[in-house]
Formats: structure tokens, C-alpha cells, sequence
């Protein structure tokens, strides 16, 4: 999907979506809470968070949501990629101080749904998200990567 | 007194607030006294300056010389190229700086 | 050398247009300062002291006379006439207006060059040995390596918010020429039955708080390379403190958990990862390996160089460097003349150094670490025209590696972040030397002027760091710090001194050290023969 979808949810927030499925409407819990109460179908990773520690649990989460307390902490980029290439097909939420220039980021590393503090300008996104031709790197998206562009 | 100075958002140069305005020359800094936190704030704002703080400074004949040699380099100049700073005609300026 | 395809050309041209559109938010207020400043760092701009500063992307410090001219135009349309040659191989120029980076950006690209990741807490430019395909003693040129991870650090979507920015070193010989283990990563080439692959070193760096990087794999070749650095930065991304700038650097990570436990780890998130897809076939790397071949060097270039002229034998015997082809040399231009500012040149000196690696040199230049550039393949028979032109133009110092060869940094002179000048004091120490240096020997001195050693004080011969005391500079002294690849931290002698001061404290050091010398040793050996006590007696008394 190459533009999103802006959904505002009952708890009054708006999300922009990468993907079509209906909005998961569970709150989510924090890890520690998951872990311990093993039903929950979604949880919010804190910064500081494992991700690793969701991997035996994938299979009954249908939304992620990792916390972005300042757009200067990178963790939840890894936090993402580790879901992802462990297979998560869920929905991936970043939340909190999200910055219209790292969405392209952030789809590279496998998030498909972004819950910004501040909102974000849809026509700067647009932009960005279409600027880049190929990726050098193969992540968590589909992206092929330039060198596998040059040699198949 | 207090000086209150930034770079201009567009050029990067050095600038020093007048009173109404901002100069690339610390001669016409004014003291902002205890003004300086609320200019500082609506100049930005304005994108009139970046990055703008306040400083310490002297007054002196030859005008308000800034009490840190930081601030001094940044209203001359640098120190090593007399002949890119704002008098470059002028020999003495280096000493103004040290 | 590497030569950008429509992929490359298209990925630098996008980021002109992203960073053009960055720059138009910012001046119409949509973007804040705060958020607009790690986005003008990942493109290498800064404001400075007197003006923005743009660091230009000297990739592996490998550039063609195209490129430099280029460099030479910008200093003449966009600044003041000059450039700054950096610890890390790049350009940085003084006198930018933010209105005009976009335009410098679109002309760089032109001759595909650009600013990205040169400055931000991400990975940046990759360095390398300036004397790469032309040294005697490499088991191969380090920048096909260098290159292939400059395409894969590029807008590395999960490590362009680390916890700090991320340095990284290749080289393929013994002889280090690039500070390699002074870097967050330094990853050495070695050929083991008949294979090449790398070593790899995690958490140097100097700073604050100066680390001597460790060896965290033995061998990882190339078709495993990006996901072994994938793993190395991912655990660093996770775990690395960001609670401290000043702790958050990977070295602090490695000395709070070990290196054992850094390995540990990184081996488990290898492990992980490492049949995920993430490398690039070996084709790619033979891809960008054949554009380094080299040139055809003529197979009877004569040997003998003619002496007769001293100057130039003087010139001859210290910049000029053995190339592994018979009637070749390599050429070091000086970029520290007695006096001037260590890595500053003027517009002209680059179109002048582009116009002789034209002419006599194959069309390549080399920027160096220690501030220098480097003409790699030249004609002995070429050798005395070159130092003809260049000493016209005052760029024929005969200094490498001598006293007067200062590494040092901007300083308070330009700097947002210095404490102390060091220009002025690099030039008072290179016009007292310049009549004894060359019987002083190979002596490296490097200059900070402040705490974070872009001037690689630590790994000074003799370092100086200046320091702010009451609001005035004052420098402090360190003795046997080396960056080569005999590498240590320097020590601090004792007490600072002032600009005066501080120059007649080296000279101490020095006589010392000529009284103490044994045969032909460095002032770097009879230090660690002797250690500080002796120099600490020649300074305070």
C-alpha cells in the first residue's frame, strides 16, 4: 500500500494505516502485563522493551504498538524488525513523537500503522514516501534492494 | 549588561539584537536587561533568529564587548584570517578579541 | 575508482530533492530548529560559530580530478574561497547559507558526491588508508569493502536514530594509516587459505573518554559481512546508553558489559539474521571491485629519480612514498606549510592539485586522516615537475610525519563546541620547529580544542587538548599516544599551561628526548622505553 489510510479510532486518536484489515480495538497492554495474563491480542512495547520476549507469542497478537518517547530514540526501529522478521504479520503501531521525515524509515523496518503525537502533513508524506526509487538495503519491507536489482 | 545574540536562519551570520532589530555588528547590541528571555522567545518564534541565548558583556567605549572570547570570536571573526572577519582593514582587531 | 550507475545517481539525486524540500520547511517555520537539526546533521550541516558549515562526503577519501575541481568551485561560488580538509577524510567548508545547501547538494551530485550521514547519529563515512591500491603491504584494496558498506549504511532505515554517531574504519594492511582501531567499528582485511575476509574491531574512539577498539570476530567474510555489522549495530541500537550523551557511544556499551557479553550477544542476534537474505551476493562485490582494478601503469617507467636540486631531494625523501609498481611513487601534498592552518586550502590549491593528479597521476587524489592529500600514482620521472608546481603554489612543505605536521581541529576559531583555539597555537609550534624538525624525526602531534578530540590529541605523539579555564584557553599536555598500528593513549604530562607556555613545554619534551635517544628511535619508542618520569622532570623541574 503506498498511501495511508487516516482512521481516528474511539479513543480519539488518528491513526494512518498501511493496511486495510479493520482497526484492532483491544487496548493494548504493557509486555510485563502480557506475560503475565497470556489472552491480551495486543500490547504496547516501551522503548526499552525486548521485543524478543513476544516472539514465542506471535500467533495470538494482532497489534504491536511501540513507543517512540522522543523521535531521537532509534530502539523501536530494531524492536520492529525483529517482529517482522520473525514472521509478525500483525499490525505494527508507532506511537507517540513521530516525525513526517522518519515514516519512510519506519515502513522500511516493518511498521504499518503510525499513531503521531503531532499530526502529520498528508501531502509531505505522499512526497517522501514516493522520493526514493530503490532502497540499498533489503529490510523488513518489500523493497528490492539495489543490488539484487543489479544481479537478479 | 546582557546581549542577546543567534544567527539569522536564512545566512547563518552572526547577529546582535538592537533594540528593534538585528545587526551583524556587536557596536549596536543594546542591553536587553531583563528583557532578554521574552524577545529571545518571539524573535525565534518569528524565525527573525536561530538559535538566539543571552549573554554576558561589558560596556566600553568602543561599544558592548562580550565577556566570553567565544562570543568575541563570533562578533569579529576568526582570529586566523584577520582578512574574512568584519574589519579586516582594521590590524588592532585581533586584541580586541584576546 | 567506484563509478555511481542510474541506482546510485537516482538515490543522491533524491536526496537533493528531500533535503530541498527539508530546507523550505525549516525557513517557512513548519520544522522547528529541534527538529530540523538531526535532519540537517544527516546531511552534514551545522551552525557554527559564524556562519552554517556543509561537510562534503569524501567517501574512503578517494576522489578524481572532476570531483576536486568541483570541491575548488563551491569554495569560490558558495564560501569564502577555501576548504577544510577533515579528520575523516571529508571537506568541510565555513561560510554556507542554509538558502544555498540544496544548490551545493544539486551541484555536487553532478559529479556524484554529496553530504549524507557526514554528520548525525548515524553511520558515517567510511574511511579508509589513503595509500589504498597503491601501498606495498595490502592483501587487497580496502575500498571495494569501503564502498559496498557505504551503499548499505545509506539511509540504513534502523540505524539512523542510534544512540550516537557511528564511525567506521576498513584497511587491508599491517601498517594502519587510518586510526582504524580508534573507530566504533575498524575491520581489517587478512587473507586466510586463500580467502579474504575481515577482522573486525568494535568500540574505539577517542572523545571524552578514548577507548582502544577490541577484536569481536576473527574472520567473517564477504558474503556474511552486512548481517555480522547488521548484528553489531542492532545491539548497539537496543542497548547502547542513551540516557548520557557523553556515555552513549558503542565503546561505553563494550567497557560496561564486556566484551565477552558484547560478543555473546552479537553472535546470538548473528545468528538470527544471518540467512535472512541480508547480504548482497559476492557478484556485487566483484561488480564494484573490478572498477577498482587500477590504472595500466607503463611497465618501463624509468626508477632513478635525478637529486640533484636538495630542495627537492629534501621533499623527495619525506613526502614521497614507495608504490607496489616499479617506477611509481606515491605523493603526499602537504597541506600544513609552516605557519598556515593544518587542512585548509584555497580554491586555486585544489584546482592546481586536480590539474596535476590529471596530468601526472591517473585522475586520482586522496584526502588523508591526518589532513593531507595524497597524489597515489604518479611517475617517478613525473616526481620533480610536481614538486615544482606544488611549491609555486605553497603546498610543497617537506613535513609528513614531522613535528610541523599538526593535526588539528577547527577550533574556537570556528567551532560552536571548542574551549580553546588551535590554529594559532599549531602555527606558533610548527614556526618554532620548522628549523629543527627534520632532526626531530617522525613526530606526530595533534591538537583538540576541546574535549571531543576531533584533533585526535589522545593519539598524538604529543597531544594538546585546550581546555576553557575561568574563560581563558588553556592546554594541557599529553605525551605517547599513537593512531598507527601500534596503537595508545596518550597521558596527560601534569598541570596546563597558555598558548606561550604550552609551545616551550614541547621544546623541553623534545631535548629531553634528543638527549635521551638511542640510535634511531622515534620520540613514540623513547618514551615507552623511558615513560613520562623523565619528560615530567624536563617540564616542571
Amino acid at each position: 500500500m503506498v498511501d495511508p489510510i487516516t482512521v481516528n479510532t474511539n479513543a480519539g486518536e488518528t491513526l494512518l494505516r498501511f493496511r486495510d484489515d479493520v482497526v484492532h480495538d483491544e487496548p493494548a497492554v504493557t509486555l510485563d502485563a502480557f506475560l503475565g495474563q497470556t489472552n491480551a491480542t495486543a500490547v504496547r512495547l516501551e522503548a526499552g522493551d525486548d521485543a524478543r520476549e513476544l516472539l514465542p507469542h506471535l500467533g495470538q497478537i494482532a497489534l504491536v504498538e511501540i513507543s517512540f518517547p522522543t523521535f531521537r530514540d532509534g530502539r523501536g526501529y530494531s524492536a520492529a524488525r525483529i517482529l517482522r522478521e520473525a514472521g509478525f504479520e500483525g499490525e505494527l503501531r508507532a506511537a507517540g513523537d513521530v516525525l513526517v521525515d522518519q515514516i519512510p524509515h519506519m515502513r522500511r523496518c516493518g511498521f504499518d500503522s503510525f499513531a503521531p503525537e503531532k499530526p502529520v502533513d498528508a501531502a509531505t508524506l505522499t512526497k517522501l514516501l514516493a522520493l526514493y526509487p530503490q532502497p540499498y538495503q533489503k529490510a523488513a519491507d518489500a523493497r528490492v534492494p539495489v543490488w539484487k536489482l543489479r544481479h537478479g | 549588561m546582557k546581549l542577546l545574540t543567534g544567527n539569522d536562519l536564512s545566512t547563518g551570520d552572526v547577529v546582535w539584537w538592537t533594540g528593534r532589530d538585528w545587526s551583524r555588528h556587536v557596536e549596536d547590541a543594546v542591553d536587553v536587561g531583563g528583557q532578554g528571555e521574552a524577545i529571545l522567545r518571539a524573535e525565534e518564534g518569528a524565525r527573525r533568529v536561530n538559535v538566539p541565548y543571552l549573554i554576558d558583556a561589558e560596556a566600553t567605549e568602543q561599544g558592548p564587548r562580550p565577556a566570553h572570547i567565544k562570543d568575541r570570536i563570533r562578533a569579529l571573526g576568526p582570529t586566523v584570517r584577520p582578512d574574512l572577519t568584519l574589519k579586516p582593514a582594521d590590524a588592532d582587531a585581533g586584541a580586541w578579541v584576546i | 575508482m567506484y563509478r555511481y550507475d542510474e541506482y546510485d545517481q537516482s538515490i543522491v539525486d533524491a536526496r537533493v530533492e528531500e533535503f530541498r524540500d527539508q530546507v523550505e520547511r525549516r525557513l517557512s517555520g513548519a520544522l522547528t530548529e529541534d527538529q530540523f537539526k538531526p535532519l540537517r546533521l544527516m546531511n552534514g550541516l551545522y551552525l557554527q560559530l559564524h556562519a552554517y558549515m556543509l561537510r562534503v562526503a569524501v567517501p574512503y577519501g578517494t576522489l578524481d580530478s572532476r570531483q576536486m575541481r568541483m570541491l575548488g568551485h563551491i569554495a569560490r561560488k558558495y564560501d569564502r574561497g577555501y576548504g577544510h580538509f577533515t579528520t575523516r577524510q571529508n571537506i568541510q567548508y565555513n561560510w554556507i547559507k542554509l538558502a544555498d545547501a540544496p544548490d551545493i547538494l544539486a551541484e555536487l551530485a553532478t559529479v556524484q558526491m554529496h553530504a549524507i550521514q557526514t554528520s548525525g547519529n548515524c553511520i558515517r563515512n567510511i574511511s579508509s588508508d589513503q595509500f589504498a591500491g597503491a601501498a606495498a603491504d595490502e592483501v587487497a584494496d580496502p575500498r571495494p569493502w569501503a564502498e559496498l558498506l557505504r551503499q548499505w549504511s545509506t539511509f540504513h532505515p534502523e540505524f539512523t536514530y542510534l544512540p550516537r554517531k557511528f564511525k567506521i574504519a576498513v584497511i587491508a594492511a599491517d601498517e594502519d594509516r587510518a586510526a582504524m582501531r580508534l573507530h566504533d567499528i575498524g575491520i581489517q582485511l587478512l587473507e586466510r587459505d586463500g580467502v579474504l575476509g575481515a577482522k573486525i574491531f568494535v568500540g574505539g574512539g577517542m572523545g571524552r573518554t578514548p577507548m582502544i577498539a577490541h577484536e569481536v570476530k576473527d574472520f567473517i567474510t564477504a558474503d556474511h559481512l552486512m548481517s555480522y555489522l547488521e548484528a553489531c549495530l542492532r545491539v548497539y541500537n537496543r542497548y547502547g546508553r542513551r540516557d548520557n550523551i557523553y556515555k552513549a557511544r558503542i565503546k561505553i556499551l563494550l567497557h560496561e558489559i564486556g566484551v565477552d557479553a558484547y560478543r555473546d550477544q552479537v553472535e546470538a542476534e548473528f545468528a538470527a539474521i544471518r540467512d535472512l537474505g541480508i547480504d548482497p551476493p559476492l557478484a556485487e562485490l566483484a561488480r564494484i571491485t573490478a572498477m577498482f582494478a587500477g590504472p595500466d601503469f607503463a611497465s618501463d617507467a624509468p626508477d632513478s629519480v635525478d637529486r640533484s636540486d636538495p630542495d627537492f631531494a629534501v621533499w623527495l625523501d619525506q613526502n614521497v612514498a614507495a608504490h607496489k609498481q616499479p617506477g611509481h611513487a606515491i605523493v603526499t601534498i602537504s597541506l600544513k606549510p609552516i605557519g598556515g592552518i593544518p587542512g585548509d586550502a584555497s580554491a586555486d590549491q585544489i584546482d592546481l592539485m586536480a590539474d596535476l593528479a590529471e596530468r601526472y597521476g591517473h585522475d586520482e587524489l586522496r584526502v588523508t586522516h591526518a589532513q593531507n592529500i595524497v597524489l597515489p600514482h604518479v611517475r617517478k620521472a613525473d616526481l620533480y615537475a610536481i614538486w615544482t608546481a606544488l611549491r609555486d603554489a605553497r603546498l610543497a612543505e617537506a613535513n609528513l610525519d614531522l613535528i610541523s605536521d599538526i593535526i588539528a581541529c577547527p577550533g574556537l576559531d570556528y567551532c560552536s563546541l571548542a574551549n580553546a583555539r588551535s590554529i594559532p597555537l599549531a602555527q606558533k609550534i610548527g614556526e618554532r620547529f620548522a628549523g629543527r624538525q627534520r632532526e626531530l624525526g617522525e613526530l606526530k602531534l595533534k591538537i583538540s580544542g576541546c574535549i571531543n578530540a576531533c584533533g585526535h590529541h589522545h593519539a598524538g605523539h604529543i597531544g594538546i587538548l585546550g581546555v576553557d579555564k575561568k574563560g581563558t584557553e588553556n592546554y594541557q599536555l599529553l605525551l605517547g599516544g599513537s593512531g598507527a598500528e601500534d596503537v595508545s593513549l596518550g597521558k596527560i604530562t601534569g598541570p596546563g599551561f597558555d598558548e606561550d607556555g604550552v609551545v616551550d613545554a614541547i621544546e623541553r619534551v623534545t631535548d629531553r628526548y634528543v638527549a635521551l635517544r638511542e640510535a634511531d628511535e622515534r620520540f613514540l619508542d623513547t618514551y615507552r622505553r623511558v615513560g613520562m618520569q623523565p619528560f615530567k622532570e624536563a617540564i616542571y623541574g
